[in-house]
C-alpha cells in the first residue's frame, strides 16, 4: 500500500497564551487533499488559535507558544522561516480586509507587490483576471478595477480577499468564520465559491455556522476547551456523532 | 462656560484684525522692511509706511522647508518603530524622551541649537534656524504617527503578512498608506505649532532686512519680524499686519489639519 503524506498533519499540536493555560491541547489531525475541512465548537473552544497556528500568526505576539508539529507536504513548518510558510498558506480573515489604499487591481496583486516580485504587465492583467473570474467577481468589477477596494459590497469585498489569497497560489487555504460578517445571500454566493474551489486549493475553515459546515465540507473537527474532540466525515459526524460532546452541541443543547 | 473658552480666541481676533487689516496689501506681502529712516518720513509726511514683511515671509518658508525634509522622515521612521515595539524596553525609553523633548521649551532649543550649530559654524544662518525648528517638530510627528498607527485595525497588519509580506514591506505599502491622513495631519498641526516660535529663532536665524535665499547667512522669519517692529518705535505699525498674517496662516493650517482628519475618519 502506498502511503500518501497528507497535504497538512497536525501533530499533538499546542498553542498557550500563557504558562498556565494551553487554548489548544495535543491536537492531532491529518487533513485531506482538495478537501473542504470545517473547524466547529462553541466560542473559546481554540478554533480560530489552531487555524492561526497553521500560517504561523501566532509568532507576531510574545508570549504565545506553539508546541507539537504541523507538518505542511511532511515538512514543519514550526523550524520554517514566516514568510515561506505565508507564501504557501493563505489566509482570509473573518472582516473583509481589503487593503483600503489600494484599487481592486493592486488589491489581487498585493501578495506580489509586498513579497517584493515584480511581474509585466501583461503577467498582472491575467493574473488579475483569472483571479478575479475564480471568485466570480470578474464581471461585476472589470470596468471598476481601478476603484479602491473598501468600494465594494461586504461580500465582494471578502471575495477581493479571496482572490488576494489565490494570488499567492497557495496549498492550503484557511478560513476564519470569513462569513460571520455578511449577509446570507453574500453567505450563499462564497459557500458555492469555496466548493468550486477545493478542486484547486486544500481549504480548512473555521465556522460557528453549523449549517455551512453541513453544507460545504466533507470532513469535520469538533473542539470543546482546546481538545480535538472528533474528527471524520462532516456526513458522519451529523447523522452519528460518536462523542456526546459533540452531539450536544451538534443537537444544540450546548453552545 | 464652554462660550467662555472661545472669548480669548475671538477677542485675539478681532483685535488683529482691526489693527492689521488696513496694512495688507500688495507689497505688504512682496517688499521687505522698510528702513527705520523711510518709515519715519512716511510717519511725518502722514503717508503709509512703506514696505512689508516679505523678508521674513521667505525666511519662515526656507526654514520651515528645511526642518520639514528632515523631520518628517525622521518623525515618520521613530513613530513607526515605537508603534511596532510598544513593548520593548527600548522604546518605551525613546517613547519617554520624545515627551521629553516635546515639553522642553523652546528657548532652551534655542540656546542648544546656538551651541551646537551658530558657533561651529561661526554665524547665524538658515540652517541653524531650521535644526531648531525641526528639533521641534520630530516629537510631533513622532506621538501623530505611532498614535495613528496604533489605532489602525489589527486585521490590515496581519492581512499583509499572511500574504507572506516582511514587516518592512507591510508598513510601507499597507499600514503607512493607510495612516496617511493621520500622519498628514500630524505634520501640518507640527508645521502650525512651530511657525510662530520666535525664541529659538533669536538664537539661530538672528534676522535680516533683506530678502535673502542663501541658507547660510542670517535670516528674517515672520515672528522675528513681529519682535523687531515692536522695539523699533517708526515699525510698530507694521507689528498688526504681521500678525495678522501669522494667525490666519496657522489657523488655515490647522482648518486644513481639521479638515484632512475628518475626512480620513469616514
Amino acid at each position: 500500500m502506498e502511503s500518501v503524506i497528507p497535504i497538512l498533519e497536525f501533530k499533538k499540536t499546542c498553542v498557550s497564551y500563557t504558562k498556565q493555560t494551553m487554548a489548544v491541547k495535543y491536537v492531532s489531525a491529518a487533513i485531506e487533499r482538495n478537501t473542504i475541512t470545517a473547524i466547529m465548537g462553541p466560542s473559546g473552544c481554540g478554533k480560530s488559535t489552531l487555524l492561526r497556528a497553521v500560517n504561523l500568526m501566532h509568532s507576531l505576539y510574545q508570549n504565545i507558544r506553539v508546541d507539537g508539529e504541523i507538518l505542511l507536504n511532511g515538512e514543519n513548518i514550526l523550524s520554517m522561516e514566516p514568510i515561506d510558510v505565508r507564501r504557501r498558506v493563505g489566509m482570509v480573515f473573518q472582516r473583509p480586509a481589503p487593503f483600503p489604499t489600494m484599487s481592486i487591481y493592486d488589491n489581487v496583486l498585493s501578495g506580489f507587490s509586498l513579497n517584493g516580485i515584480k511581474l509585466s504587465k501583461a503577467e498582472k492583467d491575467t493574473t488579475v483576471e483569472h483571479c478575479l473570474k475564480s471568485v466570480a467577481l470578474w464581471d461585476e468589477v472589470k470596468d471598476v478595477l481601478n476603484k479602491k477596494g473598501t468600494f465594494l459590497s461586504g461580500g465582494q469585498q471578502q471575495r477581493l480577499c479571496i482572490a488576494r489569497a489565490l494570488a499567492m497560489k497557495p496549498d492550503v487555504l484557511l478560513m476564519d468564520e470569513p462569513t460571520s460578517a455578511l449577509d446570507p445571500i453574500a453567505t450563499k454566493h462564497i459557500e458555492e465559491l469555496l466548493l468550486d474551489l477545493q478542486k484547486e486549493v486544500t481549504i480548512l475553515i473555521v465556522t460557528h455556522n453549523m449549517g455551512q459546515a453541513k453544507r460545504i465540507s466533507s470532513k469535520s473537527m469538533f473542539m470543546y476547551l482546546g481538545e480535538l474532540v472528533e474528527y471524520g466525515d462532516t456526513e458522519t459526524m451529523f447523522t452519528n456523532p460518536i462523542d456526546e460532546r459533540t452531539k450536544a452541541y451538534l443537537t444544540g443543547k450546548m453552545g | 462656560m464652554a462660550a467662555l473658552t472661545a472669548v480669548p480666541l475671538l477677542a485675539i481676533l478681532g483685535e488683529v484684525l482691526l489693527r492689521g487689516y488696513h496694512q495688507l496689501s500688495w507689497a505688504f506681502f512682496t517688499e521687505p522692511t522698510p528702513t527705520a529712516y523711510k518709515a519715519m518720513k512716511a510717519i511725518e509726511a502722514g503717508e503709509p509706511i512703506p514696505g512689508g514683511i516679505a523678508n521674513g515671509i521667505v525666511g519662515t518658508m526656507i526654514m520651515l522647508g528645511m526642518a520639514v525634509i528632515v523631520a518628517v522622515p525622521l518623525g515618520i521612521l521613530c513613530g513607526a518603530f515605537l508603534a511596532e515595539n510598544s513593548k520593548n524596553r527600548f522604546a518605551q525609553f525613546v517613547s519617554y524622551l520624545t515627551d521629553l523633548l516635546q515639553g522642553t521649551p523652546s528657548v532652551i532649543i534655542g540656546i542648544i541649537t546656538y551651541i551646537w550649530v551658530v558657533v561651529p559654524m561661526k554665524g547665524y544662518s538658515a540652517i541653524a534656524g531650521s535644526v531648531a525648528l525641526c528639533i521641534m517638530m520630530v516629537p510631533l510627528i513622532v506621538r501623530s504617527t505611532e498614535e495613528t498607527l496604533k489605532i489602525l485595525p489589527a486585521s490590515l497588519k496581519e492581512a499583509g503578512l499572511a500574504l507572506g509580506g516582511n514587516k518592512a514591506r507591510v508598513m510601507m505599502r499597507v499600514q503607512l498608506p493607510a495612516a496617511f491622513g493621520g500622519i498628514f495631519t500630524g505634520i501640518l498641526l507640527a508645521v502650525s505649532r512651530v511657525i510662530g516660535e520666535t525664541a529659538p529663532l533669536m538664537f539661530t536665524a538672528l534676522g535680516c532686512s533683506l530678502i535673502r535665499f542663501s541658507v547660510d547667512k542670517p535670516i528674517s522669519a515672520v515672528p522675528l519680524l513681529i519682535w523687531e517692529f515692536f522695539n523699533d518705535p517708526n515699525l510698530q505699525e507694521l507689528i498688526w499686519g504681521a500678525s495678522l498674517f501669522l494667525l490666519l496662516f496657522v489657523l488655515a493650517l490647522n482648518l486644513t489639519a481639521k479638515y484632512l482628519a475628518k475626512k480620513w475618519n469616514q
